[in-house]
């Protein structure tokens, strides 16, 4: 009954997210194309590159000017047809939405990967490990440093280092990219000690071992400004957290029995603590895949966040829904995935579903 | 003390926050940023501030280029030079003089000007330039320039035609004045010099043989005199000069590279950004607020409804979704703020609410009012949601500072306002411009200063009203 139960739960929750993830992606294609509007940009521009092509090429030299006009309106019509966009948008909209859930990407319209490809996945796949290397690490160190450094503040609570984290608490609010220009400001422009930004020297090293020390030198001063900007506050929030489920009624009876503080904090306030921990650490992983469009520019960082902001700005509509559907699936997988794992873990859920 | 139940009144929660070192930090922060919006919104009215920033008319032609604040002088410890400015149709002011006499049997007219001033500053100024004003009918004057530097050593510096009545002469970038000062240099030095000099360096510079590089010119500091006399034709002609010597350091704020006065743009984007992020926040959590409410009280598809799209609001990537809008279709401050309300109008803030609000549907007061026939409306307007505003608003004033930087942020790629000063345009005016590169701090320091300044008064408030309000946090 219960597994039964549970595999409906889990077939439910599936189609929903799926569906979610579907309008998601239809609004995306909307809006990335302003709901048609691109495409007049698009025919604008086929239009400019035949006629110019037309008018440079010799062999057409002696055409008369109405001929010309003509053969240009003819190839352009043609080329509308080609490319399918001389049906209406809404229709269009449905065969982008097509090509985006079955994650064939397509091409850009504008941008390359650095081997100079249009494949809209080379292109993410290009980016994607700069991202992971910067943000899944910054995620991380943050992570754990919160957790520990939160753990021992709840267990010192009331200490001068707790009342310093509670004072500097409110700092956190400044977003890790306006640290980052103070940082470069210290340590590349007045010290000259660290880089400004980008991935590597120019040129990048030939040595792999030197090739690698120069990215880890470009990556600290990011890095550093992801940490800065969340450490304190993320300190203080999970501090407040762990007390919060220390002075539940269960753990002072557990500590009136006797049981010894390490075992205390173990199972009795990390423990039941693990699951909104776990959830947000997932959240927090998929997010840093999808990089961050200004950190990324004020240190220039050639990662996804950076690649999106460009995409927007060149109009490049295949490139921006890539990212999104991309996103958009591991976000629903990581939901969904968070769903099951507390479907089985956590008994109210158990209850619910076993009904 | 629990947080439901309890009254408050305005006094009361104001000497409670002040009772705590973030709180008054924070109102003290608030309360200055406020009288300063205000002051500025009074002096300098919305339309003049647009106008003075996008420097119609030339109003900044008179402003050094990436000046530094005049106080930078008492931080380095040097006298860095401020703006000379010598207006001969200011004759008769202390070391302006200016003579035109006509020349007997012709119309022609010599005319002289002098101006006499004491240059004592640590540095070379920035730029010289000479603004002219003239009147003439047929031929333009043709004037000589020279510069008198202290010990009476005189440098010619060019002959000059006016080509238009109010012609300037960019004196420091001028290819035949730089010619006259590498052959005096040259003289001075006693071997022929190859490399042009800086002009407004070489003015300045004291006369001898560091004069043959760059490197080791140093101000030679006292009493400058600099000259144009010449020839005008015509009865009614004349002509006036303004002499502009360029400082290092402007104003209180300093200037930008399109000599832009800093301080207003520091000013202005006080009460935008305070503006802005209040109203942001303030209307999003009231959606916010309100949605939460009608989801967690009438429960059934509505709810189901409400979680699906705040499922869907999940997926779509705010930051992305927000610059493509705003790419494309250049949008003022005012409309984009309308757009990030909309884009999280089913944003996270909901879950925790709903959670709150699915707890006190059971209470019995609202089983009480449900009995004597309330409606839906008046119960969630009227019961619930005053319950449930308590813990919401230091969250609402928390969030104030998040939306300042979302509207610096998209200004500092450049998405801003095309029209109002803000501090995310100068930071991004700067990095364009290489403030970081060339040592411009300053254009950087003020408006992050600033952006700092708000977005702390509003934090530290906001947490001293969480410890208000959630007892819980007091207490631990």
């Amino acid at each position: 009954m219960a597994i039964k139960g549970f595999v409906k739960f889990a077939v439910k929750r599936g189609i929903t997210l799926y569906l979610v993830v579907l309008l998601s992606i239809y609004i995306t294609i909307v809006v990335a194309n302003m709901g048609g509007m691109i495409d007049n940009f698009i025919k604008s521009q086929l239009l400019f590159d035949i006629t110019y092509q037309f008018k440079r090429d010799p062999e057409y030299k002696d055409l008369p000017a109405n001929e010309l006009d003509k053969l240009i309106k003819e190839t352009y019509k043609l080329e509308i047809k080609r490319r399918g966009l001389d049906k209406p948008f809404y229709i269009r909209s449905l065969v982008y939405m097509k090509d985006a859930i079955t994650l064939d990407l397509g091409r850009a319209l504008y941008l390359t990967s650095d081997t100079g490809s249009r494949s809209v996945r080379l292109i993410i796949l290009e980016r994607l490990p700069q991202t992971v290397m910067l943000f899944t690490t910054a995620m991380i160190i943050n992570f754990l440093t919160h957790i520990f450094i939160g753990l021992y503040l709840s267990r010192h609570y009331g200490g001068k280092l707790d009342k310093l984290f509670i004072a500097l608490a409110p700092t956190s609010v400044v977003p890790g990219w306006f640290y980052g220009i103070f940082l470069i400001l210290i340590f590349a422009s007045w010290l000259h000690i660290l880089p400004y930004g980008g991935l590597v020297d120019v040129p990048p090293p030939k040595d792999p071992t030197l090739y690698t020390l120069s990215v880890l030198k470009h990556m600290i001063l990011p890095l550093a400004s992801w940490v800065i900007s969340g450490f304190f506050l993320g300190c203080y929030s999970n501090r407040t957290f762990f007390l919060i489920f220390s002075t539940e009624d269960y753990v002072e009876a557990a500590r009136a029995k006797g049981v010894p503080p390490r075992q205390l904090e173990i199972r009795y306030i990390l423990r039941p603590s693990l699951p909104p921990i776990i959830t947000g650490f997932a959240l927090g992983l998929i997010g840093s895949w999808g990089g961050a469009i200004i950190t990324e520019t004020v240190f220039n960082w050639p990662g996804l966040g950076k690649v999106t902001y460009q995409a927007i700005n060149a109009f490049d509509t295949p490139v921006l829904v890539g990212v999104t559907v991309i996103y958009a699936y591991l976000l629903a997988a990581t939901v969904w995935i968070l769903d099951m794992i507390y479907g089985i873990i956590d008994p109210r859920i158990k209850v619910m579903y076993g009904r | 003390m629990s947080s439901a139940g309890m009254e408050y009144s305005l006094k009361g929660i104001l000497r409670e926050v002040l009772s705590y070192k973030s709180g008054l930090f924070g109102i003290l922060l608030l309360i200055f940023l406020v009288v300063l919006s205000i002051v500025t919104i009074i002096t300098i009215p919305y339309n003049t501030a647009i106008n003075l920033w996008r420097g119609e008319e030339g109003i900044w032609l008179e402003n050094p280029k990436n000046a530094q604040p005049v106080w930078v002088k008492y931080i380095v410890g040097k006298n860095l030079p401020e703006n000379i400015v010598l207006d001969s149709k200011k004759a008769g002011t202390i070391g302006i003089t200016k003579a035109l006499t006509e020349i007997p049997g012709t119309d022609f007219k010599k005319v002289y000007m002098e101006f006499t001033f004491t240059y004592d500053y640590d540095d070379f100024p920035s730029e010289v330039n000479i603004f002219f004003d003239a009147k003439y009918t047929k031929n333009a004057p043709i004037l000589k320039i020279y510069i008198i530097k202290p010990g009476g050593i005189k440098v010619d510096l060019t002959n000059y035609i006016l080509r238009k009545p109010d012609d300037i002469l960019y004196l420091s970038i001028n290819p035949i004045v730089s010619q006259n000062l590498l052959i005096h240099a040259s003289s001075v030095v006693g071997k022929q010099l190859e490399e042009e000099l800086p002009i407004e360096m070489a003015l300045f510079a004291v006369e001898d043989e560091s004069l043959a590089n760059v490197g080791t010119l140093k101000v030679l500091k006292g009493v400058y005199k600099i000259v144009i006399e010449g020839t005008l034709f015509g009865k009614e002609s004349d002509v006036d000069a303004k002499v502009v010597i360029y400082g290092k350091v402007w104003g209180w704020a300093g200037t930008d590279h399109m000599r832009r006065d800093l301080g207003i743009a520091l000013l202005w984007g006080t009460p935008v950004a305070m503006s802005f992020g209040l109203t942001a926040s303030l209307m999003i959590t009231i959606l916010h607020l309100s949605i939460a409410t009608i989801s967690g009280y009438y429960g059934g598809w509505v709810d189901s409804l409400i979680q699906r799209l705040t499922e869907i609001y999940m997926i779509i990537p705010f930051l992305p979704f927000l610059i493509m809008i705003a790419t494309f279709y250049k949008l003022d401050i005012w409309i984009l703020l309308a757009v990030i309300i909309v884009l999280s109008i089913f944003g996270g803030g909901i879950k925790s609410t709903r959670a709150l609000v699915m707890q006190i549907r059971e209470y019995p007061y609202i089983e009480a009012a449900k009995v004597y026939g309330a409606s839906n409306l008046r119960i969630i307007f009227l019961y619930i949601i005053p319950k449930i505003l308590p813990p919401v608003i230091p969250g609402l004033i928390g969030a104030v500072p998040s939306y300042v930087f979302l509207e610096a942020g998209l200004s500092f790629l450049g998405l801003g306002d095309p029209y109002l000063p803000t501090w995310g345009k100068v930071i991004n005016d700067a990095y364009n411009n290489g403030a970081l590169y060339k040592g411009y701090y300053y254009w950087v320091l003020e408006p992050a200063f600033m952006l700092i300044l708000t977005a702390f008064a509003f934090s530290f408030l906001g947490f001293a009203l969480d410890k208000i309000v959630n007892p819980k946090l007091r207490e631990v």
